[in-house]
């Protein structure tokens, strides 16, 4: 699936990036909490997030993800906007909550970059 | 293939809008360098996890960085509270991070594990109010 197979799924804006809609991608995700996203994502995924500063773009860099796509109808600041054009990472946002944004995207085919983590010693609930 | 660099970077502690900018400038120095994509995004973790901890915990900081053909060499050493009890801070989960942090996105206590899955080899030390001192090593050839 395409990033513009993604807007039209989300109906998200673009705001970084327009010219590298036509990217694949086939995995994603979800976390407002960039230690898990820097513990878990794997290369080539998306990133969903409601988080918005200068390190989701970072962070994304670190990690190869391929695009951010902002849920909640988040709007980044300029700062993180611009490191994304100098980053060559896209960002879109969407208006859809995290939860809609990914069943979405689960729904036409797009699958968690990893189903589980941990092991039972590893992370205690 | 054959690698020689080395390199220091100093952290400022509490600078939260630069952070991540030195690791992303490593990460981009070794791409160019040829390190191989599966240990270069180990490297890349493991600096950023560090860079995110200096400025979140410390006053200042170091990280040194070192690529020989066998290995990649990171140390890093900073000026900070120290770590009270290294055997709960490796711990997944466990974390002393303050509101600035979370904010941010961080203290989730998944740095130092992160950063131990991430190395081939981990040393950690750490003196209470002096500071704290990490050692990574990440082998370049699997053979």
């Amino acid at each position: 699936m395409t990033l513009f197979d993604i807007i039209d799924i989300l109906d998200a804006k673009v705001l970084v990036g327009r010219d590298r809609l036509n990217m694949e991608v086939k995995t994603a995700f979800s976390a407002d909490l960039l230690s898990d996203v820097l513990a878990f994502a794997k290369a080539g995924s998306l990133l969903l997030t409601g988080l918005t500063n200068p390190q989701i773009v970072r962070t994304s860099s670190i990690l190869d993800i391929a695009a951010i796509v902002l849920v909640r109808g988040k709007v980044a600041p300029d700062e993180t906007l611009r490191l994304a054009d100098e980053l060559d990472i896209p960002i879109l946002s969407t208006r859809y909550i995290l939860f809609e944004t990914s069943g979405r995207l689960y729904e036409h085919g797009i699958k968690g970059c990893v189903e589980k983590v941990g092991r039972d010693d590893y992370v205690s609930l | 293939m054959s690698f020689n660099y080395e390199q220091s970077f100093t952290i400022q502690g509490g600078n939260f809008t630069d952070a991540g900018e030195v690791s992303v400038f490593i990460k981009k120095t070794l791409q160019k360098m040829g390190i191989p994509s599966e240990i270069l995004r180990r490297v890349a973790i493991a600096t950023y996890e560090s860079e995110i901890n200096i400025i979140s915990y410390a006053k200042a900081g170091v990280i040194y960085i070192r690529v020989t053909p066998e290995n990649i060499i990171i140390n890093i050493d900073d000026e900070g509270p120290g770590i009270e009890n290294i055997e709960l801070a490796m711990r997944a989960g466990y974390s002393t991070a303050d509101e600035k942090i979370r904010e941010m996105g961080f203290g989730a206590g998944m740095g130092i594990p992160n950063i131990i899955n991430c190395s081939d080899d981990f040393t950690l030390t750490s003196e209470v109010s002096k500071g704290t001192h990490l050692k990574i090593i990440i082998n370049i050839s699997t053979n």
